[in-house]
């Protein structure tokens, strides 16, 4: 949980700022953010399936999340299968948002938690435009997707102790380089086929786009408002 | 000496009696705890209702459901009192799946004198006995004993969050996820079902049961809180599965906080009829709302908790905290409601003064007989001296479970493992 007294990091510098200072998120941070968020709900509904039954409600609720995130991401157009032209680009955003899961728990609470400077009351909602930030690193085509979310609810009826495998059964194989990623960096062997060099990379991209932490997404979650 | 605390022992749910003579606690073990208030006695003023233990007892045992290769905890969601109506205490303790009826009883006296059986026990020869007498009852050390009456098990495909006493004191119903079941005190192997939300392809679900309760008057009416933020109220003249609500609570979204948390914020926690039936509470993650049951667009009350975590919910989100279940309780009269929150801290609205005051639960900070002091949590800029900062709460103590004495200003707040009493020493 959240430790005491621990030295906040530079976010706090900005909290008596008004808020159009350092941290303002850039679009392309909401989208990786926003990703994220949608890696970290997806490995919850994962994490469900334990001895004991899983929370209904808490599924539900995550869930619902993922949907949510996963309509404005079909509205934005940003839902769909990266083009090849965009491969370049793409295992870079997925390292942002993957690392951000795979740094521990306990190590994500104790930084980064400081007090957020509020949005300044100007300010618009940043949505994500078109085509720049539109092929990020969103791995597959919308059915794959939705598919697997019905499964959740199909296999927390139907509890057997494989159904961890059965709820992405359908899913591109994609999507289990996310799974592969997780493992593999956990385990610090190289993942799946789509990214081999990611351990070791891991280590790598300390700069400022890797400063998504989690401080920044409750910003931009803060600031994003339904039209 | 330190304590040592296993994770068996962290209390679950609490919950006076009717008098509030009684205050029972249940735990993760399954165990049920019984305090009893000391009667007053006029040699020892300053020990006036002080609460002692009066029975322990083993509830529920951990079970394993074999045919989905799942584990059923043993853990007491809930603890609800029958009112008494002779010399014994029957209460309603229920895990996920089974709900059971206990009968607490006191046992002070014993017969002694039989004719076949001697002091011990055992049997005396029939040939040796010459005289007859009749068997007297002597005072014995006083015995505590409790009793499983009823096991009302298999009607739950879900997990339980709910029981709720009807007023008409025959009936009861438990909740869970998707349904609720009406039963009979006297009838273990049937329940009618008056809720069922179930969607006929679970992929659709959307939606999940979080608390219901009865009216405390009305015995056909009850009320169901959801994880969308939304209460209904039905009425079980109007038919036998109720699935159409008389009356449906939901206060309009407010767009300027909208972010991807707030339908998870929104889920109620829990949901308590007031004392006099005119008005339900309910408990959401950063909030307590009064509803008059005569106006369904909007709460009429709506008090902060602790509106601190606002900007902090995707790490609440991240470590699970988001997803806590807090308790909310009237005082006997409705004037002040209660509910806890993080860092053992737990708060009071009196809903007349609308003032309020954090208080905290611990060891540390208060001793027997101690006034407690009030609390603040400082949320940026220049903390104070006595001032709590939002970053130092420690989130993995929660006050999830308090409970409020019927007519006196007598509070049980549970703090994980520990339970404190608080009185007020107004005389």
């Amino acid at each position: 949980m959240f430790a005491r007294g621990l030295k906040r990091k530079s976010a706090e510098d900005a909290e008596d700022a008004d808020g159009g200072g350092a941290g303002v998120p850039a679009a392309p941070s909401y989208t990786l953010q926003r990703q994220s968020l949608l890696d970290m709900s997806l490995v919850k509904l994962q994490l469900c399936h334990m001895l004991v039954e899983p929370n209904l409600c808490r599924s539900v609720l995550i869930a619902n999340t993922v949907r949510q995130i996963q309509e404005e991401m079909t509205q934005d157009g940003t839902w769909r299968v990266v083009a090849p032209q965009a491969a370049g680009r793409a295992p870079l955003d997925r390292l942002v948002s993957t690392e951000i899961l795979c740094r521990s728990g306990r190590e994500q609470e104790g930084e980064g938690d400081g007090p957020l400077p509020d949005p300044a009351p100007g300010q618009a909602p940043r949505r994500p435009q078109s085509s720049p930030w539109g092929l990020d690193g969103s791995r597959e085509g919308r059915g794959g997707f939705q598919k697997s979310l019905d499964h959740i609810f199909e296999t927390l009826e139907n509890k057997t102790p494989g159904s961890v495998e059965e709820l992405f059964s359908d899913v591109d194989s994609s999507y289990y380089d996310l799974d592969a990623v997780l493992t593999g960096m956990v385990g610090g062997t190289p993942s799946g086929p789509g990214l081999p060099a990611f351990a070791p990379a891991a280590a790598a991209p300390p700069s400022s786009t890797c400063r998504s932490d989690l401080g920044e997404l409750e910003h931009a979650v803060e600031i994003l408002v339904e039209t | 000496m330190e304590l040592k605390t296993t994770r068996a022992d962290i209390i679950s749910t609490v919950e006076f009696n009717h008098t509030g003579e009684l205050l029972a606690t249940g735990d993760k073990g399954g165990r049920v705890v019984i305090f009893q208030r000391e009667q007053e006695s006029k040699n020892q003023v300053h020990r006036r209702g002080e609460y002692n233990v009066y029975s322990t007892f083993q509830s529920h045992e951990p079970e394993f459901d074999y045919l989905k290769s799942l584990e059923i905890e043993e853990k007491i969601n809930k603890i609800r009192w029958l009112p008494q109506q002779n010399a014994a205490y029957f209460l309603l303790s229920t895990n996920d799946k089974t709900v059971k009826l206990w009968k607490v009883s006191e046992r002070d006296k014993r017969p002694e004198g039989y004719n076949l059986k001697d002091e011990e026990g055992r049997l005396r020869d029939p040939a040796t006995i010459t005289t007859l007498r009749v068997p007297v009852l002597r005072p014995m050390d006083l015995m505590v004993e409790a009793t499983p009456r009823r096991v009302f098990a298999n009607a739950h495909t879900y997990h339980i969050n709910s029981i709720s006493v009807n007023s008409d004191y025959e009936t009861y119903m438990s909740a869970d996820d998707l349904r609720i079941n009406l039963w009979n005190f006297e009838i273990t192997n049937q329940s009618f079902n008056i809720v069922d939300i179930k969607p006929a392809n679970m992929e659709e679900l959307t939606e999940v049961i979080t608390a219901a309760e009865f009216h405390p008057h009305h015995c056909n009416t009850f009320v169901y809180s959801s994880s969308k933020g939304t209460i209904r109220l039905c009425d079980m003249r109007a038919s036998a599965l109720c699935d159409r609500h008389t009356k449906f609570f939901e206060e309009p979204e407010d767009p300027s906080n909208r972010s991807f948390f707030s339908e998870i914020i929104s889920s109620i926690s829990d949901v308590k009829f007031s004392h006099s039936g005119r008005y339900i509470m309910t408990r959401d993650y950063l909030t307590v709302k009064v509803w008059d049951l005569n106006m369904e667009n909007r709460p009429i009350e709506t008090y902060q908790v602790h509106d601190y975590l606002r900007s902090k919910l995707c790490s609440l989100y991240e470590n699970d905290c988001i997803f806590d279940k807090f308790e909310c309780v009237w005082n006997g009269s409705d004037s002040v409601i209660m509910t806890g929150s993080y860092n053992n801290f737990f708060r009071m609205f009196d809903r007349n003064t609308k003032r309020d005051v954090t208080l905290e639960a611990s060891r540390e900070n208060s001793k027997p007989r101690a006034i407690l002091k009030p609390r603040k949590v400082c949320v940026g800029g220049k903390r104070r001296k006595d001032e709590i900062s939002v970053d130092s709460l420690d989130f993995s103590k929660k006050i999830l479970h308090t409970a409020w004495h019927p007519s006196e200003n007598i509070i049980a707040v549970a703090a994980t493992n520990n339970l404190y009493i608080f009185q007020d020493k107004v005389n």
